[in-house]
């Protein structure tokens, strides 16, 4: 073997430690999910029959279909209306900055810096008194102003990349601002549209501390549903993993699905 | 008919004046190139006149119609961007058809439009591809069939050749020289490179530091500069300067002393000047003779041997000077030569840069391209 097949050898299976380690404990968790309690909390094996009681036992206890709907509405709604509101501004900011433009980015970003914990007593009392509380519609308003920021500046850099030369040649050949964001912008810069929009659903699938506080039955999500099986009565190791495998499944399956956009989107302005 | 007026358009971005206050008629038909280096605001003025940019103040004109407040698409010009702006997604032919497309034309007479466009342009066999998949020189011609198609009463160019290679750039030069004739448009054209406004231009406008310099024919502006910037700018090799000595003036001319002593009366008018005035003799290399009874004379540093003609870079006590002389020339580094001029060939240029008037004009200067074609054709020439 030579030196240099040698070094990347090592570094193929540094690699493959560092994305085992990272790994391990969700494998450990879809692997518990098959277990029975016993077998949950007894020693660690891998060797073992594996079962369904687990899932069957979860099903029985919630409805997983409803909390997983409550999860599909919330994500891309609130990813739908961050998008519908934040590629009018990102043109804006992008195409027709202000002084106070980059002003205004810097404040948006600094808003992600704050915990959220900090508004909760204001915004639950907002809700309580508004009727939000325990309503999809709440929570759509809470994530679309939580991803906000991020998808503003992404699409922002995006736009930026974009010649602005295009733009004003289709302003010459009579395009109205809604044409131009039609039929110029939003194609030419789909591929980071879209992996905005896709970060902006797995943000929003995965977010617990809202979800957790302003919902109870009717609205919860995914995570309220792992949530309500680290109950009083003790953990139940087996069903709580069987629980978070269902809850992480569709959104691991949808990441991995769009993957190569996210990469593409990601990469977008490097290509030019 | 289309013509364009602009009555003293300024522009301002914050503090930075960039246009200070610019006038300028522009003929039906016509074929204006604005000039100018770099940072000048030609396309700065370019964009006001399409209404990409507003204007900060003064009056934009087009075929009698102040058109400030319109919108860019509602002032019926067409414009070519340096950087082409194609649209990357889409065809040859809706690139060329999206003008058409948003006005709610039909899709057959969408068709046939283009195809008229890409005819003229010999864009035919392109029409279905993307621009990624097209030359320079063919995506710079699918850029002027999308202004094409629009049929706009006033072509407007920004550099569009400057990212086309040398031979490319001359066939194109050639190309809307002809497109000019074929569509009987007025059209405007702004370039930083003199050798374009002098082949292309019925009309110069010299452009610097956001004002206008002069606007004239080329020929009016080879032979008569308004000021020094001008001559300079205008011609290449550049025109030399020398420093010269005021003797006095009279109806024949100025006479003057030149480096190494000899006297030369130059016929311009020099009836203003005050004694002991100081003066800048310009003269253009291709105009400098060499003559072994010359009054001037000088080492040669440097020669450029281009075939046709050679340029010679000599040494005077005052400085460098270029003289512009016959190709087959046997001179060697290191020669000494004596050369002249012939006095109507020389400039003056007081200290404040204005040239003095010529005192005859040159014949020529009234010839433009339009004048240059033959006569059955003219009559077009208001
Ligand atoms: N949006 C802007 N904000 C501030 N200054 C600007 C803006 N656009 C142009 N300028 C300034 O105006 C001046 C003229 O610019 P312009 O682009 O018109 O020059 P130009 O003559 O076309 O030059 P070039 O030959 O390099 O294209 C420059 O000094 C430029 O820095
Ligand atoms: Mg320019």
């Amino acid at each position: 073997m030579n030196p240099s097949t040698l070094k990347r050898f090592a570094i193929g299976l540094l690699a493959w430690v560092i994305a085992f380690i990272i790994f391990f404990p969700i494998f450990w968790m879809v692997l518990t999910g098959f277990k029975t309690e016993v077998e949950a909390v007894s020693d660690p094996s891998l060797i073992f029959t594996p079962t369904l009681d687990s899932y069957a036992e979860v099903q029985q206890r919630a409805d997983y279909f409803k909390f997983a709907w409550n999860s599909v509405i919330v994500s891309f709604g609130s990813t739908l209306l961050a998008l519908i509101i934040a590629i009018p501004s990102a043109y804006s900011m992008a195409f027709l900055p202000t002084k106070r433009t980059k002003g205004t980015l810097l404040w948006m970003l600094s808003t992600k810096m704050l915990p959220p914990v900090g508004v909760l007593v204001p915004i639950y009392l907002l809700f309580r008194d508004t009727g939000l509380l325990d309503t999809c519609t709440g929570l759509v308003i809470v994530y679309t102003l939580m991803n906000l920021p991020i998808v503003v500046w992404m699409l922002y850099t995006f736009f930026k990349d974009l010649p602005k030369d295009i733009l004003e040649a289709g302003r010459m050949d009579g395009a109205s601002t809604l044409q131009e964001v039609l039929y110029l912008l939003m194609p030419l810069t789909l591929p980071g549209i879209a992996s905005t929009g896709l970060l902006s659903v797995i943000l929003s699938w995965n977010e617990a501390f809202w979800s957790l506080n302003l919902t109870t039955s009717q609205a919860a999500p995914l995570t309220a549903y792992i949530a309500s099986f680290s109950s009083p009565e003790g953990l139940f190791w087996a069903k709580l993993s069987a629980a978070s495998t269902m809850a992480i499944a569709p959104i691991l399956v949808f990441g991995w699905l769009t993957q190569k956009q996210m990469v593409r989107g990601l990469t977008f302005g490097a290509v030019k | 008919m289309a013509t364009l007026q602009l009555k003293n358009v300024i522009k301002e971005f914050g503090d930075t004046h960039v246009i200070k206050g610019v006038d300028l008629e522009v003929k039906d038909r016509e074929f204006v190139v604005f000039v100018g280096p770099s940072g000048c605001g030609k396309s700065t003025l370019l964009r006001m006149i399409a209404g990409l940019e507003s204007a900060t103040d003064g009056d934009i004109v087009i075929d009698g119609k102040r058109m400030n407040d319109i919108g860019p698409a509602e002032r019926g010009l067409a414009m070519v961007f340096q950087s082409y702006a194609l649209y990357p997604h889409m065809t040859v032919e809706d690139n060329m058809g999206f003008s058409l497309r948003l006005a709610g034309v039909s899709k057959s007479e969408r068709k046939d439009k283009v195809l008229d466009a890409a005819r003229i342009l010999q864009l035919e066999n392109l029409l279905d591809r993307k621009p990624k998949a097209l030359s320079g020189g063919q995506r710079q011609r699918v850029a002027i069939g999308r202004a094409i198609v629009r049929n706009p009463s006033i072509f407007l160019f920004d550099e569009p050749l400057s990212n086309l290679d040398a031979a490319l750039r001359v066939q194109m030069r050639v190309e809307l020289a002809r497109l000019h004739e074929e569509l009987d448009a007025t059209m405007i054209y702004v370039t930083h490179d003199q050798i374009e406004a002098m082949t292309m231009a019925d009309k110069i406008v010299v452009l610097q530091g956001g004002e206008v310099e002069q606007v004239g024919s080329p020929m009016e502006l080879y032979h008569h500069p308004r000021n020094r910037f001008v001559a300079g700018f205008i011609g290449s090799p550049t025109m030399n300067f020398l420093p010269v000595d005021f003797q006095d003036a009279n109806a024949d001319g100025v006479q003057v002393t030149l480096p190494g002593g000899q006297g030369c009366r130059v016929p311009v008018n020099g009836e203003e000047l005050a004694a002991g005035a100081s003066l800048e003799l310009g003269i253009r290399p291709e105009h400098l003779n060499l003559d072994d009874n010359g009054p001037m004379s000088g080492k040669i540093q440097v020669i450029e041997r281009l075939g046709g003609a050679t340029s010679l870079y000599v040494q005077m006590d005052h400085g460098m000077i270029t003289v512009v002389a016959d190709g087959d020339i046997e001179h060697k580094v290191g020669d000494t030569i004596r050369f002249g001029f012939e006095p109507f060939r020389g400039h003056l240029f007081r200290e404040d840069g204005l040239a003095l008037e010529s005192l005859q004009r040159h014949p020529l200067t009234a010839i433009n391209r339009q004048a240059n074609r033959a006569p059955a054709d003219s009559g077009d020439d208001q």
